[in-house]
């Protein structure tokens, strides 16, 4: 059976769930070979041996991580020449695109971003015009290359025990010209990772600047917190948490918009989500074309007292 | 400096965007378009820098590829206060994906000698955000790609990038690819000034033979990926929707939660 690589995404070596999901989605197209990048490879063995992973192959080259993702590229493009894989499976966030990019100019690839779901083939599917549309594609040159969004698969476990191989790169000079100077990691909130939680509650310029009620009626249901660039832009709420066409693409099972439009930008980032609910005070708000329950009202009032109604029946 | 924005001419948002029933492409003729307003923060930045110089020869160029309607695009960034613009044009480009987009706008920006290149950080309609990585990786020149904030210092291009899961500091020595998101500035109106003006800068339009490219090598027939089927998204069945003027709203929403097993 032929090759598939799968980028590993992971945070010092614990892999991060679209990984699992990859791993999954590889076993439709072939035998899922892992790439590793960075330390902490045996951290991540057991996971990605579980969902399937043949063979690892790690890359510790520390000009790997110091630059940014012009070096990986050129990684993956050698790991490629020696596997030869019949698919590159990439997460689809902001460097796992930009590595794709790179690759697919090096390979003379096509590629495809932001499946929501890759079947074999590979036949891929996205979601194109703020959700309005769904596509279907083929690659039809090259090594196909596919960036695959959060819950693209409900990762499957596929016990494997994979042999780590370590491999050596070259990185050339010219692959070594824009570098990270500074990072401040973001504080944990503790709550879910937006793209990844299968509850998210936003809230939007009807908070009037506060997040209290968003926040708790989050906790209360387990949820992530999202937000509107409207209320992103007045500095309520940091723009990692941004919903929409210039932030995060989310798809949950449940959706809370509250205090929040429903602009054609907004709508683009949670329009599949399974199961939408919005409380907004304005009946003509767009958002309600897009709900299945909808509460005309203050936000101010309504979540307290939902958040202490759910807080009673969990408990 | 040579400084150019590369922007491109997107159907309207919020207009009714289809493709097209015989080759399932984006439909770019029956529906209006206009600059892509996340490569409006491009303009912005690109006029900023240029505006923070020493007044020496620095200018700014628009950059677009695409039908005869994107002259469009290169206009408004000439009526934001762009200095000249270049428009590639050519029947064969239709169809083109990223890959394609990427030779063409580096073959152009090779001609033109670009010392730093400014992109949005996504089109609103194809919305890959990709094509900066793809123009870097074939110039090889180094990339610094959605910056929420950005200095250039002499030689120095630095920008702050938040990502997932941190805020980074990320910096490149000129000549070089930048991309900016919609966080780095707020884009001017083009003012009346700005519009006359507009009128009476260069524009000049390239061809794929000015570029040394065949129509082999870009366009519908290399693009390497293909759409095989187009699905309108269902509407949305109406939800039900309750008001709080009573105060039962909460309790009818944690009903709705309940019933479908989401507590
Ligand atoms: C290129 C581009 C990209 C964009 N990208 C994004 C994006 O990624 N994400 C995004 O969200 N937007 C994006 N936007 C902005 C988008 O167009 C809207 O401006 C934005 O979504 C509005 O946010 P909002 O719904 O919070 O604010 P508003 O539109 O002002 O809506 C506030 C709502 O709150 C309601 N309200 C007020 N008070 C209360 C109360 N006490 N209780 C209940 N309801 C109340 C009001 O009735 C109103 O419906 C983008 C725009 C552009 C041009
Ligand atoms: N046809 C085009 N003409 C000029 N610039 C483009 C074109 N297509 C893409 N770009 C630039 O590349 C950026 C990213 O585009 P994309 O990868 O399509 O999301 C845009 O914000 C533009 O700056």
């Amino acid at each position: 059976m032929s090759n598939v690589l799968v980028l590993v995404d992971h945070s010092a070596g614990t892999v991060r769930k679209t990984t699992a999901e990859l791993l999954t989605i590889a076993r439709r197209l072939g035998e899922p070979v892992a790439v590793f990048i960075g330390d902490g490879v045996q951290d991540a063995l057991p996971a990605l041996g579980q969902y399937g992973a043949t063979k690892v192959i790690a890359l510790t080259n520390p000009d790997l991580s110091q630059y940014l993702v012009a070096p990986k590229a050129e990684a993956l493009q050698q790991v490629a020449a020696k596997i030869e894989p019949s698919a590159i499976l990439i997460s689809s966030n902001a460097e796992g695109k930009e590595i794709a990019a790179r690759l697919a100019v090096k390979l003379d690839s096509g590629l495809i971003t932001d499946a929501v779901d890759v079947q074999a083939g590979p036949v891929t599917t996205q979601s194109v015009f703020a959700g309005n549309f769904t596509v279907q594609s083929k690659i039809t040159h090259g090594t196909p290359i596919i960036t695959v969004k959060p819950n693209a698969a409900t990762p499957e476990a596929a016990e494997t025990s994979p042999e780590v191989e370590e491999f050596d790169v070259t990185i050339s000079d010219a692959a070594k010209t824009a570098r990270i100077t500074d990072s401040k990691p973001r504080e944990a909130t503790g709550r879910p990772e937006l793209t990844e939680a299968a509850i998210i509650v936003s809230g939007g310029r009807g908070t009037g600047g506060d997040f209290g009620p968003i926040e708790a009626f989050a906790d209360s249901l387990g949820a992530a917190v999202g937000a509107s660039r409207a209320a992103v832009d007045s500095g309520w709420y940091p723009h990692a948490y941004q919903v929409g066409q210039t932030g995060k693409t989310v798809s949950p099972q449940l959706y809370v918009a509250a205090g929040i439009s429903g602009a054609i930008q907004h709508r683009a980032g949670m329009q599949t989500s399974k199961t939408i609910v919005a409380v907004n005070k304005d009946p003509e708000a767009p958002i309600f074309e897009l709900v299945d329950f909808g509460v005309v009202g203050d936000l101010h009032k309504v979540l307290p007292t939902a958040t202490e109604e759910v807080t009673k029946r969990k408990s | 400096m040579k400084i150019v924005v590369c922007a491109k001419f997107v159907p309207d948002a919020t207009a009714d965007r289809r493709f097209r029933s015989e080759d399932n492409t984006v439909d770019r003729a029956g529906v209006d378009g206009l600059l892509s307003e996340l490569d409006e923060y491009a303009v912005e930045t690109a006029l900023t820098v240029k505006e923070a110089g020493d007044g020496g020869d620095d200018a700014v160029t628009i950059l677009t590829v695409g039908p005869e309607q994107a002259a469009d695009a290169v206009k408004k960034g000439l009526q934001m206060g762009a200095d000249a613009g270049v428009h590639v044009v050519d029947d064969a480009i239709h169809g083109s994906d990223a890959v394609a987009t990427s030779l063409i706008l580096s073959k152009a920006l090779a001609k033109l000698e670009a010392d730093l290149v400014v992109f949005g950080m996504g089109s609103t309609d194809g919305g890959m955000g990709v094509v900066p990585a793809m123009v870097s990786e074939r110039l090889g020149l180094p990339a610094v790609t959605l910056g929420s904030e950005v200095t250039v210092d002499g030689q120095t291009v630095r920008i702050r990038r938040d990502g997932d899961t941190a805020s980074e500091t990320i910096e490149g020595t000129l000549p070089l690819v930048l991309s900016v998101s919609d966080q780095a500035n707020e884009p001017r109106y083009p003012s009346f000034k700005g519009i006359m003006a507009a009128k009476k800068k260069p524009v000049e339009t390239w061809s794929l033979a000015d570029l040394e490219l065949t129509p082999e090598q870009v366009g519908g027939s290399s693009a390497w990926t293909e759409v095989v089927e187009v699905t309108a998204r269902p509407p949305r069945s109406a939800g039900t929707i309750v008001t709080d003027e009573d105060g039962s709203g909460a309790a009818g929403l944690v009903e709705f939660l309940s019933t479908n097993k989401f507590l």
